[in-house]
């Protein structure tokens, strides 16, 4: 009897690493996921690139078009474009890194703590997430920005609030399903704990689900982030944001200095679009994974 | 779930202003030192000593009544500044919604019926705008169509209601372009799906016509999960309405939130959180009657999804 239910034990579905899901996505994945290493590797090593400092401005030098030195020339306050972009790539990259961190964190500690005891507790972490779903995020930022002061830091915190019922909800479906697998049941027979089942074998099961999920919120989170720095209430002038820049450089467009603006903008764009496609992708090879 | 999502939100709302830092006194004399016996009934008036929840209780009273308190920077009441700008967002949200689901599902509907040139073209450029933020979407239109083309104006609200219009398509396609995309590429997958159901293809192979298959047996089954992410996006755009309200310096609610969140109005931060919620929370249950018109099988309270 106890070796039946070893075999079924050891029997756990399939784990695969990040690089075989990688590659399952197809060519417009790998390439979406070359553009996201591109981006992080500016993210982390922007400052080092920059050939000026991004902040030092020369009235004289507004909206210069590029020369020799400066490959793009120099936004509104006569500060050299490209640093900017090179530096304002990280608040823009790792904002967003912070809020998917947090509300992955807590999404699936409420999704699996609800697949997990069921009954009552699944019942009422249920409803908390239909009630959290009246807070659309950016109203959420602009609340808690005028509570703490604008900051990235608030609207980071308030964004990750704002979808943990999206990742509870998705990820609910996924551990009440992977709760009842076989294995499960052996192990509980077995005697393992249910702390060590879910984080040895549920949670690492639904690995390519959370991952499909992370890569698919990023997007949104840049998207909203940016918006909350063009409101003036995440990175704050003059630190350069991508967000920030597009908002300072506003003006440019109706003067005829449309650059300022547009590169910042294209680059959340190219930014987003990469992330939206590897997370399709991703998220279509879980769905698979799971039938 | 209306009434507990609403209590909630309110809640929160007035929680978030409890705790903000700030003397709510030097908030309502504008910082100007007063005799401590105005300072007692000040006090008195707004409840300033009572528990946590008393207060709540007032608030959440006079917010039923309609009165959302005053505005320390305009010093006007918040339901009048708020009534003043409230048809702006509506009439920008409406507008964009009616973009969204004309363009949307037609594109969709369309390039899901029939593989080919279009269709893939579709999957190209929508995989694209949906992922253009609002405030992107804003200055490439301005840039296009306001500065090099010269068709809309760039900015303002604009004075008669056709004048209103033409004010606001730019703004109205700014905040749809990226929901389009959403709905368009949704709407495709599943006419595409249901194209390929052997109920379907029996219905073709039968010899009926095929504008009669498309339409009671396609459409009206795809209809569920399109009404779903219609709701969602339909739904966003209360929130998203200030960005590209602050991008064409229209006069509506969310623009009015982001400057008083600026200058800490808290007043009025509260009023407008409060309206945007319950718009929010509304349209997210007249989604849940939809569902229960267009499928039988669904019960009201609980979503398909």
């Amino acid at each position: 009897m106890s070796a039946a239910v070893a075999t079924i034990a050891e029997e756990t579905p399939r784990r695969r690493s990040a690089w075989s899901l990688l590659k399952a996505t197809g060519p417009a994945g790998i390439a979406a996921a070359v553009v996201i290493l591109l981006a992080t590797l500016v993210a982390i090593f922007g400052p080092l690139l920059a050939p000026y400092d991004p902040t030092l401005s020369d009235l004289s030098l507004s909206w210069v078009a590029p020369t020799g030195g400066h490959l793009l020339g120099f936004d509104g306050q006569g500060r050299d474009l490209l640093s900017r972009l090179l530096v304002g790539a990280r608040t823009s990259i790792l904002g967003p890194l912070a809020v998917v961190v947090l509300c992955m964190l807590a999404g699936t500690i409420i999704a699996v703590t609800a697949a997990w005891r069921r009954g009552a507790v699944d019942a009422a972490l249920s409803s908390g997430i239909d009630i959290m779903f009246a807070f659309p995020g950016i109203l959420l930022a602009v609340l808690a920005a005028s509570v703490f002061g604008a900051g990235l830091l608030a609207a980071a915190v308030a964004l990750a609030i704002a979808y943990t019922p999206y990742v509870a909800r998705v990820l609910r479906g996924a551990a009440l399903k992977e709760r009842s697998q076989q294995y499960v049941a052996a192990l509980e027979v077995q005697g393992a704990s249910g702390a060590s089942i879910c984080m040895r074998h549920l949670v690492p099961n639904m690995f390519p689900l959370i991952v499909a999920q992370s890569t698919i919120l990023f997007g949104y989170a840049m998207v909203d982030l940016a918006a909350i720095s063009f409101l003036g209430l995440g990175v704050q002038p003059p630190n350069p944001d991508w967000g920030v820049m597009i908002s300072e450089n506003q003006s440019g467009i109706v003067q005829g200095y449309p650059l300022s603006a547009l590169l910042p903008g294209l680059c959340i764009v190219l930014v987003v679009v990469a992330f939206n496609v590897l997370g399709e992708r991703l998220f279509e090879q879980a769905q698979k994974a799971r039938q | 779930m209306l009434i507990a999502s609403l209590l909630v939100a309110s809640f929160v709302i007035f929680a978030a202003m409890y705790l903000a830092p700030g003397n709510p006194i030097a908030a309502l004399t504008g910082g100007r030192s007063i005799p401590p016996d105005s300072i007692r009934i000040l006090e008195a008036r707004y409840h300033l000593n009572e528990p946590f929840l008393v207060q709540y209780w007032y608030w959440l009273r006079n917010v039923l009544h309609g009165n959302l308190g005053i505005s320390i920077t305009l010093r006007e009441n918040v339901s009048t500044l708020i009534a003043s700008r409230i048809w702006t967002t509506a009439g920008l949200v409406l507008y964009a919604s009616i973009i969204i689901l004309l363009i949307g599902i037609g594109l969709g509907v369309v390039s899901g019926l029939r593989t080919g040139p279009f269709d893939t073209s579709t999957l190209v450029v929508t995989a694209v705008s949906a992922a253009i933020p609002a405030f992107v979407a804003a200055i490439f239109l301005i840039l296009l169509f306001a500065v090099k083309l010269g068709w809309f104006p760039a900015l303002g609200n604009g004075t008669s209601f056709l004048d209103n219009v033409r004010h606001f398509t730019l703004p109205a396609f700014a905040l749809a372009v990226s929901s389009l995309a959403i709905v368009a590429r949704v709407t495709r997958a599943s006419v595409r799906e249901e194209s390929n159901r052997e109920h379907v293809q029996t219905a073709v192979s039968r010899g009926i016509p095929t504008r009669q298959v498309i339409r009671r047996h396609i459409l009206r089954n795809a209809a569920i999960p399109v009404t779903t992410i219609s709701g969602i996006t339909v739904a966003s755009l209360i929130a998203l309405a200030a960005v590209v309200e602050v991008a064409f310096s229209l006069n509506g609610l969310g623009a009015f939130l982001v400057g008083s969140a600026q200058s800490k109005d808290l007043a009025v931060v509260q009023g407008i959180s409060l309206v945007l919620v319950t718009a929010f929370v509304v349209v997210n249950v007249l989604v849940d009657v939809l569902y229960a018109v267009l499928d039988p099988r669904v019960s009201l309270g609980s979503r398909a999804e």
